[in-house]
């Protein structure tokens, strides 16, 4: 990739990034953090990559308990945001 | 499948990571914000499986690996995140962060390995980053875990020179991160272990009342390591999430400290410059006002308003159905209720208000710090339940205490203070509370939802 590619995209980013969370009231601090803390699971898809590439049963292994950890992140993570947050929903009936 | 389409499916959940951060912030958009969060990531994960690359054949190479590996990550995750206690889950969230900085670390390692002397500079210089900042992330977060599962002291862990030990670490791992870079040659695995002790040091110090901001900022660690893994796999996807995760972090990193009243530096390296706290005859015998259920309930009875201040003692002794019981029995008696919570009582701003969502209190009835404090004066009766260190009189008039500066909620202003406490031991963060002695405090000591049973049916009976 063009390295001024990759430099736009992650300035672009990081004002997003910025922008969408700066009105959050501290009610959703927790719930949010989780939700980011899920996103940030996607290196999934970076473990799956890289134990395709891997040739070394020493790269496998790395990439297999990548894979591992970056599911547990993933899924784990919306799960549990998910359950804070449905109990946000309870209470609004 | 081409890399243009690739490419753009990689474009939407990029898209869909911005809706979801969009909707988590708005408590109405919160839910489905999260769902289109996990749509994003589960699209992502699946087109993996259908792309082909000039280099690459499907189906993927060690594809059973990588199911089997993804079924295990599965069978951990799910039954973790479902069956958690509420009030543990801000260490269940620790844990899932760190498990996502060892993933990204442990990706770039691979990577690195596999690309050997091929590998161009800027790929080395992020594999490095990715490495560094993913092992700090993993380590530190294990502590925080530690702290928050009180498997450690949640005080601040201080040790001799440790200023001079954490900066020695760090610039240690900085060195051999350029030594990486300059000759290509690759202790990588050198630098993992240097940068997993630096996140150990680095969280250490840092007091058990602070360790929420801590978790956010090494969640947007893990962003950062994930968005320069990015450039390394050539994956604009983990760019941009990576990269919206690291930004949105630190903001809200930011805004957890604001509402504890702390600055970032302040709650991260406090521990070392901070004065040695007067801790002088606060923690000795000294008389205090304990009543029973019975006078608890007379005095609830008579009241015209009452503020209901809960902490993370409420939800230890499960307690929010009971106290749900209780508020509605003084409604019905005319008595005007109110609850007072704190940005940041339980373990983690919003931690409360998630706990008494699950006991169904009405949302009209919680009331934020700024809207309540005002009331206090108008208020006969304040029941702390379990909360300690967020209405300590000591974070506004004891200049060099660790909480000294956090806004607390003023229940000394109201007429009467109600304390349920289980002993006289102090709050998470480890200091003593005047309050207790005040004359006009009366303590109702035993289990929260013991004693709350016991006045509820007090109350019943006057």
């Amino acid at each position: 990739m063009e390295p001024i590619a990759v430099i736009s995209i992650f300035v672009l980013a990081v004002f997003v990034g910025f922008e969408v969370v700066s009105k959050v009231s501290s009610t959703l601090h927790t719930p949010l953090m989780s939700g980011a803390n899920a996103i940030h699971g996607v290196i999934l898809v970076g473990a799956i990559i890289v134990a395709d590439h891997s040739s070394t049963n020493l790269e496998l292994g790395f990439a297999v308990v990548a894979i591992v950890l970056a599911t547990i992140n993933m899924v784990g993570g919306f799960v549990v945001t998910d359950r804070m947050l449905e109990m946000f929903k309870g209470k609004k009936r | 499948m081409s890399r243009t389409l690739y490419d753009l499916i990689g474009l939407a959940a990029g898209v869909a990571f911005i809706l979801a951060l969009k909707g988590l912030s708005h408590p109405k958009t919160a839910r489905r914000g999260n769902l289109i969060g996990a749509f994003g990531a589960t699209l992502a994960t699946l087109v993996v499986f259908f792309y082909v690359s000039p280099e690459l054949s499907l189906p993927l190479n060690n594809l059973g690996w990588i199911l089997g590996a993804m079924a295990v990550g599965l069978a951990v995750g799910v039954p973790a995140a479902r069956k958690v206690q509420m009030t543990q889950m801000p260490q269940l969230v620790a844990l899932f962060n760190g498990v996502g900085g060892g993933a990204a670390a442990l990706v770039a390692i691979v990577e690195c390995l596999h690309l050997g002397a091929k590998a161009s500079m800027a790929e080395v210089i992020f594999t490095v980053f990715t490495v560094s900042v993913g092992c700090i992330s993993f380590s530190g977060s294990i502590i925080t875990f530690m702290k928050l599962q009180e498997l450690m002291t949640t005080r601040p862990v201080i040790f001799p020179a440790g200023r001079f030990i954490i900066a020695a670490t760090l610039v240690s791992v900085i060195g051999v991160g350029a030594i990486i870079v300059a000759l290509g040659t690759t202790p990588l695995l050198v630098l993992a272990a240097l940068s997993l002790l630096f996140g150990v040091l680095f969280v250490l110090p840092v007091g058990g009342a602070d360790v929420p901001i801590v978790i956010s900022l090494l969640n947007a660690f893990t962003g950062l390591a994930v968005a320069a893994s990015g450039y390394v796999l050539d994956s604009v996807l983990l760019i941009i999430a990576g990269t919206l995760v690291g930004a949105s972090g630190t903001i809200l990193t930011r805004l957890m400290a604001e509402a504890m009243g702390r600055s970032l530096f302040g709650t991260l390296f406090g521990a070392f410059t901070a004065k040695p706290q007067d801790v002088s005859g606060a923690a000795e015998e000294r008389p205090v006002r304990s009543g029973s259920p019975d006078d608890v309930a007379i005095l609830l009875n008579y009241a015209r308003r009452v503020v209901i201040v809960p902490g993370f003692g409420l939800a230890v002794a499960q307690a929010q159905h009971t106290v749900r019981e209780l508020a509605d029995l003084m409604i019905s008696k005319g008595i005007d209720v109110a609850y007072g919570i704190h940005p940041v009582a339980g373990r983690m701003p919003g931690h409360m208000n998630v706990l008494l969502a699950e006991a169904n209190v009405p949302y009209d009835q919680l009331e934020e710090m700024d809207e309540i404090n005002p009331t206090f004066s108008q208020t006969d009766v304040a029941i702390v339940i379990g909360a300690n260190d967020v209405i300590n009189p000591a974070a506004e008039n004891r200049p060099g205490c660790p909480i000294y500066g956090m806004p607390i909620l003023q229940v000394s202003n109201a007429a009467n203070v109600i304390f349920l406490k289980r002993s006289m031991r102090p709050g998470f963060a480890g200091i003593e509370n005047e309050l207790l002695y005040d004359p006009k405090t009366m303590l109702l000591f035993g289990d929260a939802k013991a004693s709350l049973t016991k006045v509820v049916s007090a109350l019943k009976a006057l």
